[in-house]
């Protein structure tokens, strides 16, 4: 038997056997859908036995015409998240460094906006972006990427809390005082010294905006957008099949960029406790 | 204005129209559309439309999945909080119970509903099992999972994770000093939860239990994939009013159901930033 610690002794921590039956019994429970989804992408057509074929008909050269859309979704939800994250690296970002740097007392006021989307969420926000949208494809034409204007706002408070996270960890005020009073101009600055320092904080956020992204669904569905999600949706009606493995891959995807994020989290706490 | 100065604020214009175009405005609208008509005349029979029977019905269904989602996700959650007191923070089950709880905070829409349909399903892993193994049919009364009980399991997939995420923080700040204290003083277990952990955490767990209300109430794409046709909850109900606006026999219906979701997810969120504050207070 292990010894126990104090605070299991006096009842402040679970013992060693309800700690797991808690966590082994939840873990099983939540387990049950994603192997539900392997067992299917791994089910025949008839019902009977297991078969790779779904999986290994995807590297065939006929499924490329087969899944169309689906693989156009793909290419989409991948270009869109590329511009949201540029959207995220050009207009938030610059902004957060300059009302962290020049004004503090709209610190408040930038994170109450970045924190608005949580509170209208897209269901809501889609109503009055469909007539934007009108407006929109009359300037920039109705190619996919704009949807990444959207998406962008979508993203806002998750890049927020990231970069806000990093901008609290580094002295940013000093590091630009020091570098602008040896005679740096603020691009030089911009660059060379606050980037390189808020590199984790913005490599997350831009994670953290690629998974949201590569998940939407609403607003692209309402506004007749094809995306992954809409195509998986569409994909799932002709082809079940299919649609799960995708959806496995997706999930698959979105684990490591969150498990990336979380190590880019855990190491940083990591430095400034030292 | 000193030129510096004006540059300053310049370079606060980029953010600042993005943000007037694609959030300010669309809220505007999405809210405001409601109480005009579509020829632009101000009316309040949009409003007065969200109190017909049919939709208030579909607000109450709306309440009682989240209100349902979240208190059992909450339970469940803070119970797996529980469990992972006194494990080491950069652990390994620590990081592994982290990334998963976030990777399926995330994990809603249609992969989720495919997750179901699978599992549980008409054809589903589970139904088929119960059904061969110990002749239960799940769905005796009714293929419920594409109709309103059937979100409710499927919510709590990621209500769950949600609230292990934003408890875990308030039960780490419990400082075992405290359980010392208890303890030195003659207390006993029963007393150290109900004296002194309960109350410390209760702002934070309803804190929670609140942005789980929100998070399951705003949440569409998921029952949207699950549930193909009708308007049984609000999001889903804007989906119709959005894809036909005469469904109801109204103009700019969906803006006054949007302005009815958007009052409630303002009081529940400020609710939540209330108790937030409250929260931190423990956490130095």
């Amino acid at each position: 038997m292990t010894k126990q610690t104090v605070a299991q002794r006096i009842g402040a921590e679970p013992g060693r056997i309800t700690r797991w039956v808690i966590l082994v019994v939840v873990g099983l429970v939540f387990a049950i859908p994603i192997v539900s989804m392997i067992e299917f992408s791994l089910s025949s057509n008839n019902g009977h036995g297991y078969t790779l074929d779904h999986w290994t008909g995807l590297l065939s050269p006929e499924s490329a015409r087969t899944y169309r859309t689906l693989f156009q979704g793909i290419g989409n939800s991948f270009l869109l998240a590329a511009v949201t994250v540029a959207i995220v690296l050009v207009v938030l970002l610059p902004t957060m460094i300059l009302v962290h740097i020049q004004f503090p007392r709209l610190r408040r006021v930038l994170e109450f906006i970045c924190i608005i989307p949580i509170t209208v969420p897209a269901i809501v926000l889609v109503v009055g972006l469909a007539p934007v949208y009108g407006i929109v494809v009359r300037v920039f034409g109705g190619s996919i990427w704009t949807l990444a204007f959207a998406y962008g706002i979508t993203v806002l408070p998750y890049a927020y809390r990231a970069i806000q996270a990093n901008l609290d960890a580094v002295p940013v005020i000093t590091l630009s005082e020091a570098a602008r009073s040896l005679g740096a101009s603020w691009p030089v600055i911009l660059w060379r010294v606050l980037l390189p320092n808020l590199r984790r904080g913005v490599l997350a956020a831009a994670f953290i905006s690629v998974a949201v992204v590569l998940g939407e669904f609403t607003i692209a569905s309402l506004l007749n957008r094809v995306n992954l999600q809409t195509a998986l949706l569409q994909a799932g009606q002709s082809d079940p099949w299919v649609a799960v493995i995708f959806a496995l891959l997706a999930l698959a995807f979105a684990f490591v960029l969150l498990l990336i994020i979380g190590r880019l989290g855990s190491v940083s706490r990591n430095r400034s406790a030292q | 204005m000193k030129p510096r100065v004006a540059l300053k604020y310049l370079g606060l214009t980029p953010f600042a129209i993005y943000v007037v175009i694609f959030l300010a405005i669309p809220t505007i609208l999405a809210v405001g559309t409601g109480l005009f008509t579509a020829d632009g005349s101000f009316t309040t029979e949009n409003l007065l439309g969200l109190f017909a029977p049919t939709v208030l019905g579909t607000f109450l269904s709306s309440f009682w999945v989240s209100a349902v989602t979240a208190i059992v996700g909450a339970i469940i959650g803070a119970l797996v909080c529980y469990a992972m007191l006194g494990t080491r923070t950069e652990g390994a089950l620590r990081s592994i119970v982290d990334s998963a709880s976030s990777v399926l905070a995330q994990f809603g829409g249609v992969m989720l509903a495919f997750a179901f349909i699978a599992a549980i399903g008409n054809q589903g892993l589970i139904t088929v099992w119960l059904q061969d193994a110990f002749g239960v049919n799940i769905f005796e009364n009714g293929v419920w999972l594409y109709q309103v009980p059937g979100l409710l399991p499927v919510y709590l997939y990621f209500q769950v994770p949600l609230m292990v995420i934003t408890f875990m923080p308030a039960l780490q700040g419990l400082k075992p000093q405290w359980a010392e204290a208890n303890a030195t003083l003659g207390g006993t277990q029963l007393s150290y939860w109900v004296r002194i952990a309960i109350p410390v955490l209760a702002p934070s767990f309803l804190g929670s239990l609140l942005l789980l209300f929100a998070n399951a109430f705003s949440s569409y794409a998921t029952a949207a994939a699950l549930i193909s046709q009708g308007a049984q909850i609000v999001p889903l109900q804007i989906r119709s009013a959005l894809v036909s606006e005469t469904v109801l026999g109204r103009e700019n219906m969906a803006g006054a159901l949007a302005l009815g979701m958007v009052v409630v997810m303002v009081v529940v969120m400020w609710g939540y930033s209330a108790l937030q504050t409250r929260t931190s207070r423990w956490q130095r």
